[in-house]
């Protein structure tokens, strides 16, 4: 909502500067989010007529002027403006006159003398229009400062206001508002009925009253739709942000501003019979003002005649018609004022897919009383400026389908309690009679009745806002927070998304956000979903559907990077993954894990002196994965993932669960995204379920033996294919219990190995926590690991 | 025994000059060996006069031991230089750069919700989370937001295809409900339910996107439910929170009045900095407000015996401001020259 300072203060004028008013609106909830002067600073510009108008010796395109700038003797100006024109008013920078970047002096052009200079709109810095010299009213007393003619000492104020105050849609609201937080004087123009002087009339049939429980119409004859809008009135709607069209609209739209009624003229002479308010008929259409063909919804009212039994004309407190508006040759108008309740209008204009004046305020809510104070301020207006005979107001009403008031109770121990502050009923009561809202003290309570313009008082906590608003948020204090002291439950058996965060920067990932919509292809290509949850309105069609996973996010980054020649990548992301589920999830239908993905790319290390190049791998990925698990066990089984090279994939199983994947991208993929640039190998990436990552054990405790280990190495062949994790996994679940542990150390096959055949070595640790170990009994022990390794895969000691 | 001296002289000399263990043993010789200097003078005691022997064979002996001490400390001198000379070959250039892996680090919006989470843990909140995909009802109905009120309008909501009720959450207050509503399950037969105390970080979408909207970005909900939670109360945890966080005592933080229909008295908090790039300037940072009765009902909570704040702030923006980031978009490009900035 712009308005005009200027127009404010006509109606209620506090001593405060600008500022001051602004910082008094802001702090009451009605936030001024700009503030702009109406014109830039300049001096020396006064009202001059034109009095001759003759051609330049010297020059085509320049004129000679003799202008009567109020000064006694006519001045000599030299104009180049193609519109200047004898008698025209406009206004004159005299002599010694300073406007932007400009001074004025007594200058020679062309070899004749020029005493002053005529301007344009644009010189003055009021608009960009430079099509010419401004044109002044023909009433414009020659002389006048232009600052005082035009009021350019004036302020545009814009406030950001929220749904709740609709009443705010208007400078009677704003004045309202300001005389109740100032104390000023409410000066509210003065509304007298006009006495019909002719019975020409429309009857008024409220078929939908649920949609329009009131309306007022009247006819206005020979009214001259041509007449010129006086400056005034245009300067108080440009200054609104409105552009002025002809008398008649602007006469309707200055109401509005005004009073915050929105109104509409129809063409009477395009009428025929009473107006209807009434729901469509099935499929009916409409061509709107602005030349949209709708068909408006079952529950979208609409103002009608009875031309052809009945002819829909308007769509109510949206927009009018395109067949019955009025235009400059009108003679005879019907004016609309009317009450359509919020719900019938809310949401209609937007699924239109615009928005206008109207509906913006009745959705909002407009003052339900309004409407003959407004129509008879319209009527007033329109006969002072084209003139016209009124007939009578004619008002339809649905007093049941008004929207009611219902006195809302206010006690004051209440408000002290939510507010946090001692109010005591003496304050609340002063506070409430600044609102002017009438109402009845009971003890220490008040009953009060919202007024009409007020559709956000409804509950006590209603009222207590109104309160704390008139008391300033600024007066209530900020206390250091007190409650009860309890410590807060940190089961050390879980850890926090932030932990693992931790736990993955410190081993040298970065964490990304990445966006949860993504392109349908990464959906296909990572996770071959092919039926994805689809977004009805994406923003872009590469973020047209919801992941079910983050590598492609990831794929993304590291794509991004190396497009920046960043070429060592090592990202990961917490995030959720959507996919489609049953009903029981909170929110049916759709599963939402948190999920926990990573991907890396380039040298292993940071290129360094110490240790030599070498490409990132499955098993640095892998090896990150088990410490985060650690001390828990993960198994890894070999697998397929559309994302996934097939021959290096493996799912990862905690206990009997699955709760991720892990492999290097699979090299379709790694060529389609370009991701072997910078001479990097494929990525490797992991995915896992969140959750998984929660729980950690509790630390268990073992004795550490007295007595001294046995340590042995055991050298085994085994087929070259043969999965090692079984092979160490049997070996440590049949090993007795004196082995306290069994790595792998080296893998070989090559020179000196049967060709089908691979060589793993192993390093055993053993001792006992009773007695130190006979080498006898460590041989045992090695000889029955062998014996297991022999029998269950084939394996033979390596000689 | 003039002679004696005179060998006990010329060997303190000599071993003085001599830098090398070999050249030392072979001095060493030269007075102690077979047919050194001070055997030689043993040697000749045997033609000495009795009297006299005994005395010059003490001497003799005295001017060994002095000889041997000199000669051991020499030996541990040379030795000494010899390792001195060998640590000094060995000496690591230390200005070479540290071997082995970097370290990664938290998005810097993360490191700020840390950093939240901390600051609102130490006061007794605990961190909860709700959907991404949310039903309408939660997102706005519960949040006293009937279809078609105006305030809908205010969030640019993402649909899903062929599901209607459900949308991408425009905000985080839905977990307000969704915690009001586990709380009253597991304490409502209480004659005194514990207070709640939670905020819920996490991302939030909306249909927007230039320099400074992102249709994804992230946001904090806090809610402190109790018997005795004011609006003063509110003022208070909020502004000692901003003033924790920027690290700034002089920080100026207002509340002025607002609207959102799931608080009532309602209010937009903006802060001015006192120094720097911002100063004077009031920036909006968050919005907050008792929690409408509505709301509390709709989470089974009596609004005549309980009260309650809530509050949704933007830690984006407030990263921003902390780091003097000018432009949303960076958070979500994983641009790894930016992102490694704040590690």
């Amino acid at each position: 909502m712009q308005f005009s300072e200027h127009w404010l203060r006509s109606m209620v004028n506090p001593p405060l500067a600008s500022g001051e008013l602004s910082h008094l609106l802001t702090m009451a909830g009605l936030e001024v989010e700009e503030m702009q002067p109406a014109a830039p600073p300049f001096s020396g510009i006064v009202v001059a007529q034109v009095l001759s108008v003759e051609k330049h010796p010297d020059a085509d395109k320049l004129k000679l002027c003799r202008v009567d700038a109020g000064l006694g003797e006519p001045l000599q100006i030299v104009c180049g403006a193609p519109n200047v024109a004898a008698g025209m008013k406009t206004p004159c920078a005299l002599v010694g006159a300073e406007l932007p970047g400009l001074r004025i002096k007594k200058a020679k052009v062309r070899g004749i003398e020029s005493s002053g200079m005529l301007c344009s709109a644009r010189e003055l810095g009021i608009s960009e229009d430079h099509g010419g010299l401004l044109t002044l009213a023909e009433d414009a007393p020659i002389g006048q400062n232009i600052r005082e003619h035009l009021t350019l000492d004036d302020t545009l104020l814009t406030l950001k206001l929220t749904p709740n105050r609709a009443d705010c849609l208007s400078l009677q609201g704003i004045a309202r508002e300001v005389a109740a937080l100032s104390g000023a004087p409410l000066l509210l123009p003065a509304i007298t009925a006009v006495p019909a002087v002719h019975d020409k009339q429309r009857q008024i049939v409220l078929d939908a009253p649920s949609a329009c429980p009131r309306y007022c119409g009247r006819i206005i004859s020979a009214v001259n739709a041509g007449a010129p809008t006086p400056g005034w009135m245009r300067h108080r709607l440009e200054r609104s942000g409105i552009r002025s069209i002809s008398a008649l609209v602007d006469v309707t739209n200055y109401v509005m501003l005004e009073l915050g009624q929105p109104l509409h003229a129809f063409d009477n002479e395009q009428l025929t019979g009473s107006i209807h308010v009434r729901f469509p008929r099935s499929g009916e259409q409409l061509k709107l003002l602005n030349e949209q063909i709708v068909t408006p919804s079952a529950d979208t009212a609409l103002i009608a005649d009875e031309q052809g039994g009945s002819r829909a004309l308007a769509l109510a407190g949206i927009m009018g018609g395109e067949d019955s508006g009025i235009n400059i040759t009108t003679t005879e108008l019907f004016l609309e004022s009317a009450f359509f309740a919020p719900v019938a209008i809310a949401g209609k204009a937007r699924a239109l897919g615009f928005s206008s004046d109207a509906s913006y305020r009745y959705e909002r809510g407009v003052d339900f009383e309004l409407q003959r104070n407004a129509i008879e301020r319209a009527t007033q207006l329109i006969l002072d400026i084209c003139g016209g005979s009124p007939g009578p107001v004619i008002e339809a009403v649905s007093p049941a389908n008004l929207p009611s008031r219902t006195p809302v109770k206010l006690r004051s121990a209440r408000a002290a309690k939510v507010l946090g502050i001692p109010l005591s009923p003496a304050q609340i009561e002063k506070l409430l009679q600044g609102l002017g809202f009438p109402m009845q003290r009971e003890a220490n309570d008040f009953v009060v009745t919202p007024p009409s313009y007020r559709y956000d008082i409804e509950i006590e906590e209603d009222l207590i806002e109104e309160i704390a608003r008139l008391h300033g948020y600024d007066n209530i204090p900020s206390p250091t927070p007190s409650g009860l002291l309890f410590m807060p439950l940190l089961p050390e058996e879980r850890r926090t998304p932030m932990q693992v965060r931790r736990q993955l920067a410190a081993r040298d990932y970065q964490e990304v956000v990445n966006f949860s919509f993504v392109d349908a292809g990464w959906e296909t290509d990572f996770y071959a979903n092919s039926d994805p949850i689809k977004l009805s309105n994406p923003i872009a069609s590469q973020m047209s559907v919801m992941r079910s996973g983050l590598i492609g996010g990831l794929v993304g980054t590291l794509s991004y990077n190396l497009n920046r020649r960043t070429k060592r990548v090592r990202v990961f992301e917490v995030g959720r993954s959507f996919r489609r589920a049953s009903a029981t999830e909170p929110v049916a239908g759709f599963q939402q894990p948190l999920r926990l993905a990573a991907l890396c790319s380039g040298p292993a290390l940071p290129e360094q002196w110490g240790e030599t190049t070498r490409q990132v791998d499955f098993f640095d990925l892998k090896a990150d994965i088990e410490i985060m698990f650690a001390p828990q066990r993960l198994r890894f089984l070999k697998t397929r993932h559309p994302a996934l090279h097939p021959g290096r994939a493996a799912s990862i199983m905690l206990g009997e669960k699955e709760i991720g994947i892990i492999g290097e991208l699979h090299p379709q993929w790694v060529q389609k995204y370009e991701l072997a640039s910078l001479g990097n190998a494929a990525p490797v990436v992991f995915e896992l379920e969140f959750d998984a990552l929660t729980d950690v054990p509790l630390p268990q405790y073992r004795e550490v033996s007295r007595f001294p280990s046995v340590e042995r190495d055991l050298a085994l062949l085994v087929a070259r294919d043969q999965p090692v994790a079984q092979l160490l996994d049997a070996l440590r679940e049949g090993a007795p219990n004196i082995v306290r542990s069994i790595e792998l150390f080296d893998v070989y096959h090559g020179k000196g190995v049967e060709q089908s055949k691979k060589s793993l070595a192993f390093h055993i640790v053993m001792q006992d926590t009773e007695k130190t170990l006979a080498d006898s009994e460590a041989d045992e022990a090695i000889k029955l690991l062998t014996e297991l390794a022999a029998i269950k895969f084939d394996a033979a000691l390596r000689s | 025994m003039h002679n004696v001296e005179q060998l006990v002289a010329a060997a303190t000399a000599e071993f003085a000059g001599i830098n090398d263990a070999a050249q030392l043993e072979q001095a060493k010789a030269r007075y102690l060996g077979k047919s050194g200097s001070l055997t030689e003078l043993l040697k000749s005691l045997g033609q000495m006069p009795a009297e006299e022997r005994r005395s010059a064979g003490a001497s003799i002996n005295r001017a060994k031991e002095q000889i041997e001490t000199l000669l051991s400390a020499r030996r541990e001198t040379i030795k000494r230089a010899a390792l001195e000379n060998q640590l000094d070959v060995s000496a690591l250039d230390i200005t070479l750069p540290g071997r082995g892996r970097g370290c990664g680090g938290l998005h810097p919006t993360v490191r700020t919700l840390e950093r939240i989470e901390q600051l609102f843990r130490s006061i007794g909140f605990e961190v909860a989370d709700g959907p991404e995909i949310e039903a309408d009802w939660y997102n706005f109905t519960a949040l006293n937001t009937p279809e078609n009120h105006p305030a809908r309008s205010m969030h640019d909501t993402f649909y899903l295809e062929n599901t209607p009720g459900v949308l991408l959450r425009t905000h985080t207050s839905p977990v307000q409900i969704r915690y009001m509503q586990e709380h009253v399950v597991q304490y409502g037969h209480l004659e005194h339910m514990p207070e709640i105390r939670i905020i819920a970080p996490g991302r939030v979408y909306r249909v927007d996107s230039d320099a400074t909207h992102s249709p994804m970005f992230h946001q904090v909900e806090g809610l402190w439910v109790g018997e005795n939670v004011s609006f003063a109360d509110l003022k208070g945890v909020v502004a000692d929170f901003l003033r924790r966080f920027f690290e700034s005592d002089d920080l100026k933080v207002r509340f002025r009045p607002s609207f959102f229909p799931f608080t009532e008295p309602s209010a937009e908090i903006d802060v001015a900095f006192m120094s720097g790039a911002l100063e004077g300037r009031w920036l909006e940072i968050a919005g907050c407000g008792m929690v409408h009765p509505k709301v509390l009902r709709n989470g089974g909570i009596d609004p005549d015996k309980y009260t309650g704040f809530a509050f949704g702030m933007g830690p984006d923006r407030l990263t921003m401001l902390r780091y003097g980031i000018d432009d949303l978009r960076l958070f979500f490009d994983g641009d790894l020259r930016f992102l490694s900035q704040f590690n």
